[in-house]
């Protein structure tokens, strides 16, 4: 770095001179003036939104006025305790699991096919037939599902064109994961939350594969393993990283996501629809805000876990 | 026995990924279809007939183009906010090493992060803790604030490939800071900013849970769109508006994918 009396052509003139000098002379200080916007708007506006509401779930509401008492207490946590509370992070956090496994079930395929065997204008249409999905619209995504899992829709005409509606049928009449029709079943909830969030699992998956190298393939095949074997013993392992940084979106996504079970679903609520409903209608914040708590805290034991696991290692 | 090894896939495979993306696709295509069904009440399948009719009906109605309008402000607004921070951001995370530089970028990532239910309601909570009534601005604030990820991802990513022996020449050549950002940096993020506006331009005119917790009596084209996915009063009108999302939607994505592409191309040649 030249200083101000070394250097050898003489400092610059005007304004725009000398700024620009000053931030040459003094990096710390145009670090500090780069980071201020950022810091400020993310740091202090939405940080400490973040704690205020944390700090919010620490009060109770008042059972006779209906006022927020803003003093220390454990309480609306207790809350959480209660029978139909507990259902519903029960029911949230079951969710989220089966949509997390299924979703890397559907998504292996693709993420594989995608990085191992496209190439040239395949690889492009494999790229953009993940990348449009992921990016179009979230409503209209559900809204489509709507359509198609509605009583009148084209999947109950599907099945009646092939002479399965009994399939369907026994299929609804299932305790808790039937209903009506799909459309207000558990089993469309689910369809729903893993067509919406799988692009977020073949993302990562396809990214780890594409790191396995063909030459442990041929390796474990001219050992004498079959395909199965290779599959588990190599493929499996080495993709471990992707399928649980994919894991990770579709459970936490799932956690907080609050419109796809209103829309379609059976009335039963999850958690981001109770959050909704305590902090609206209800206004009983403090309770929302301990029940935002709820999935900030199983994220960060899946995150816990998959460290110890060693997954972010391989990263 | 050795299939696994050969360079064409199996057939399970090709079938499996196939069927992989119709199942991500087919949804989307269907909306086409019933943008231009005569069914009124229901979702019947296969439609009773094919109209145009519904493009004129949704033409004609001022609550879509007032949420279009607010939607295309808000996110022209929130573009240029998340635009400014993360060009910012990625400049001085690329350009230096300093304490706390893991802690700005988990800072960044953690709107985009943390379920936007989370985001919605610290949002919302904190507005009504400062007494902000809700308003446009409101809103954008809260766009924003997830907006800057994508900007910065894709500025840093490009940070990253320019080397920084450029500025330095720029520098020694004696052109001052300005000029240097002017006819140096900024023709090099170019492309990269574009994509990242264009990213950014989508999510939020795509937003809809952070928007229901900063919105007060205002209604962007999602929450319009989330009215009526609970209330159906207008189905023909719903399925005309999908159908323009989507489109609207996908040429960013595809303009941005394009623009990416042939940078990508010309590193190529250029190394």
């Amino acid at each position: 770095m030249v200083g101000g009396e070394l250097a050898i052509t003489p400092g610059r003139g005007g304004i725009f001179g000398q700024s620009s000098d000053a931030i040459w002379r003094n990096p710390r200080m145009f670090l500090f003036l780069l980071l201020l916007p950022p810091v400020l708007w993310l740091g202090v506006v939405y940080i400490g939104s973040l704690l205020a509401l944390l700090v919010q779930s620490f009060f109770s509401i008042d059972e006779f006025t209906g006022l927020v008492k803003r003093e220390f207490t454990l309480k609306t946590y207790r809350e959480l305790l209660h029978p139909a509370n507990l259902d519903i992070i029960v029911r949230t956090v079951s969710t989220a699991t089966v949509v997390t496994l299924s979703a890397a079930v559907v998504a292996f395929p693709i993420a594989y096919y995608a990085a191992r065997y496209a190439r040239g204008r395949w690889k492009a249409v494999f790229y953009l037939g993940i990348m449009l999905p992921l990016w179009s619209s979230y409503l209209v995504k559900i809204y489509a599902w709507k359509l198609i899992l509605a009583k009148e829709g084209i999947l109950s005409w599907i099945f009646a064109k092939l002479h399965l509606t009994w399939l369907l049928d026994s299929v609804l009449a299932i305790p808790i994961i039937g209903g009506n029709s799909l459309s207000v079943s558990y089993l469309g909830t689910c369809i729903v939350f893993l067509y919406v969030w799988l692009p977020f699992m073949i993302l990562p998956l396809q990214a780890s594969l594409e790191r396995v190298p063909v030459t442990l393939l041929e390796a474990s095949s001219d050992l004498g393993a079959k395909p199965g074997k290779t599959f588990r013993h190599v493929i499996l392992p080495l993709a471990m990283p992707g399928l649980i940084a994919g894991s990770i979106f579709t459970f936490s996504l799932t956690l907080g996501d609050y419109i796809i079970p209103q829309i379609i679903g059976s009335s039963r609520l999850f958690i981001g629809q109770a959050v909704y409903a305590h902090q609206g209608t209800a206004g009983n914040i403090p309770l929302a805000a301990a029940f935002t708590v709820v999935p900030i805290v199983v994220m960060g034991l899946y995150l816990w876990m998959a460290k110890k696991q060693g997954a972010f290692d391989a990263l | 026995m050795h299939s696994n090894v050969d360079q064409r896939a199996p057939r399970s495979l090709k079938l499996a990924a196939s069927a992989g993306l119709l199942f991500l696709h087919l949804p989307i295509l269907l909306i086409f279809v019933y943008a231009f069904t005569t069914e009124e009440k229901s979702y019947q399948w296969p439609p009773p007939g094919f109209t145009l009719k519904w493009f004129a009906v949704t033409w004609d109605r001022p609550d879509v183009w007032r949420a279009l309008k607010l939607s295309v402000g808000v996110a022209s607004l929130s573009t240029i906010v998340a635009l400014v921070l993360g060009t910012l951001c990625a400049a001085a995370i690329s350009r230096s090493k300093f304490f706390g530089r893991e802690t700005i970028s988990l800072l960044v990532i953690l709107p985009i992060a943390l379920p936007g239910i989370i985001t919605g309601i610290a949002l919302r909570s904190a507005f009504n803790l400062a007494e902000i009534p809700f308003s446009v601005w409101t809103i954008v604030l809260g766009h924003a604030t997830f907006c800057v990820v994508v900007v910065y991802n894709n500025a840093v990513a490009r940070f990253r490939r320019t080397s920084a022996s450029l500025i330095d020449a720029s520098m020694d050549l004696g052109a001052d800071g300005f000029q240097t950002f002017r006819y140096v940096i900024l023709p090099n993020l170019g492309t990269a900013l574009l994509a990242g506006g264009m990213l950014a331009f989508a999510l939020s005119f795509d937003e809809v849970i952070v928007t229901t917790f900063t919105a007060g009596q205002q209604q962007t084209l999602p929450i319009w769109m989330l009215e009526e996915l609970v209330r159906p009063r207008q189905r023909p009108v719903t399925n005309v508006v999908a159908m323009v999302v989507v489109l609207v939607t996908f040429l960013p994505i595809l303009a941005a994918y394009y623009v990416t592409r042939e940078s990508r191309s010309a590193d190529g040649q250029s190394r």
